[in-house]
């Protein structure tokens, strides 16, 4: 069985690569300087789950964390 | 000049400027990481190899014990006189330096760009579509990131043959020839200043302009010095190491067939391609500065020496990727350190990312059937940044 899942970026991890925001656009958003945070309250809409994953698999500084609610 | 001594024990005398290294240093890396995750030099006065993944990290975010004051290993350490905010700053300048550049290139920025650098492709195409050979890095690949970044600086496409000449003595023949890179970067420093110089008089609407009117952590205008030391960064990083990403990727491409046809047949595998490319052949290794003593996944580290970073090597490392040395097109999974880890994260990822996928894109576009020229040969570059510098390649389908 498996919650409701929200991606979180650890502002103190993102050097703005931008992978998550290239793999799952919908679940990313970029500041001005290109660092990435979670859109909204990090939300993954269903559907859209095995984006956040892949997007969490590619993050070369493993600043993406998934929480299961 | 002496050349150097030809290496003959990889593992305590290495030398990443020997002719074996520039041809196909994967087999060395391998060696090397199957005894230590870091090797040790004498040459170059003392260097540094970490070739695990997690050893180039563990360097990369280590800012305290190894500064980036010096991000060349060269011949000779002469006293720093010219920075190139921010790769060659450490925290905390570093940060308020970087974020000065970053705005530029976002991936939206970067959109914007992109119609100019299309054309750029075909322009450069157009001049070879006909031929039966060509020598794709000097006739293509060499050209697409340097007319780019002249875009964006705002300064003339034709001027870019000059760029060329002074990253060339700049990055290859600087490590061994000191004054040919201190003249490279005074040539460099003049031709930057003329503009400058032109834009306190008409502004305009390009990054030059940008980085005069940008202002530093206390509110103030940057120095032309700061200036001019970014401007230089950009051409010097901008240049040949997307020539050389894009050239990998197209020799790659031009070499495997079963990949070309896929790429052509699927071209929604583009970005996993790309990610791929910039794993198995990422061109750029930076260095550091050991500033005090350490350990390095449990090796010991002295002062008064470099350590070459090698994200190419972490990229081949089979601890962190399946089957490191195969090119999977569509790699899932692709933590690469192509750009750098931590706070150097280079600044042009994006411009990188956009430049190649454009270029591969248009190339297959226009020449989906191509191979290497069997009768030619394959040069690649020597040093801090690898890629090929002559690529024949026939095209067409086989006749």
């Amino acid at each position: 069985m498996s919650g409701k899942l929200r991606v979180h970026v650890d502002q103190d991890k993102c050097q703005g690569h931008s992978r998550c925001k290239a793999l799952a656009p919908e679940l990313f958003d970029l500041d001005e300087f290109g660092n990435a945070h979670e859109a909204g309250d990090g939300t993954v809409p269903p559907g859209l789950e095995d984006k956040a994953y892949l997007a969490k698999s590619n993050c070369p500084e493993l600043a993406i964390d998934i929480i299961e609610d | 000049m002496n050349k150097p001594a030809p290496v003959t024990d990889w593992v305590h005398d290495f030398d990443h400027t020997d002719p074996r290294w520039t041809e196909n240093p994967f087999p060395i890396w391998d060696e090397l990481r199957a005894e230590c995750p870091v090797v040790h030099t004498e040459r170059f006065l003392g260097v540094y190899l970490p070739t695990t993944y997690e050893a180039v990290k563990q360097v990369s975010y280590d800012t305290e014990h190894f500064s980036s004051r010096r991000v060349i290993v060269r011949n000779v350490r002469p006293e720093i006189t010219q920075s190139a905010p921010p790769i060659t700053s450490d925290p905390p300048a570093h940060k308020p330096a970087k974020q000065l550049l970053l705005p530029p290139f976002t991936p939206d920025a970067m959109k914007k760009l992109e119609p100019r650098v299309r054309e750029i492709c075909n322009e450069l195409i157009d001049e070879f579509i006909n031929d039966p050979k060509v020598d794709a890095a000097a006739r293509y690949t060499k050209h697409i990131p340097v007319r780019a970044i002249a875009h964006m600086l705002g300064i003339p496409e034709k001027d870019s043959e000059l760029f060329i000449k002074w990253i060339h003595e700049i990055l290859e023949l600087g490590i061994t020839d000191d004054e040919a890179m201190v003249r490279a970067i005074h040539e460099m420093s003049s031709y930057f200043i003329g503009h400058i110089e032109a834009r306190k008089k008409h502004p305009t609407d390009d990054l030059i302009s940008t980085l005069m009117h940008a202002k530093d952590k206390d509110g103030q205008p940057l120095s032309d010095m700061h200036v001019l030391g970014s401007l230089r960064l950009l051409l010097i990083a901008g240049i040949d190491t997307t020539w050389s990403a894009i050239g990998a990727s197209l020799w790659h491409l031009a070499k495997t067939p079963a990949d070309r046809e896929r790429l052509v047949a699927e071209p929604q595998l583009m970005p996993t391609a790309i990610e791929e490319f910039l794993r198995a052949y990422a061109p750029v290794t930076m260095a550091r500065e050991v500033m005090k003593e350490t350990t390095i996944s449990g090796c010991p580290i002295k002062p008064g020496n470099m350590v070459l970073l090698s994200f190419p090597a972490a990229n081949r490392d089979p601890a962190m990727f399946p089957d490191a040395d195969k090119v999977v097109i569509d790699r899932k999974e692709n933590r690469h350190a192509a750009f750098g880890l931590g706070i150097h994260r280079c600044v042009g990822s994006n411009l990188a990312r956009m430049e190649m996928t454009v270029a591969i894109e248009e190339w297959l576009k226009r020449i989906p059937d191509f191979r290497l020229d069997p009768t030619g040969e394959v040069k690649w570059s020597e040093g801090t940044v690898r890629g090929p510098r002559q690529l024949p390649l026939l095209l067409g389908k086989p006749r």
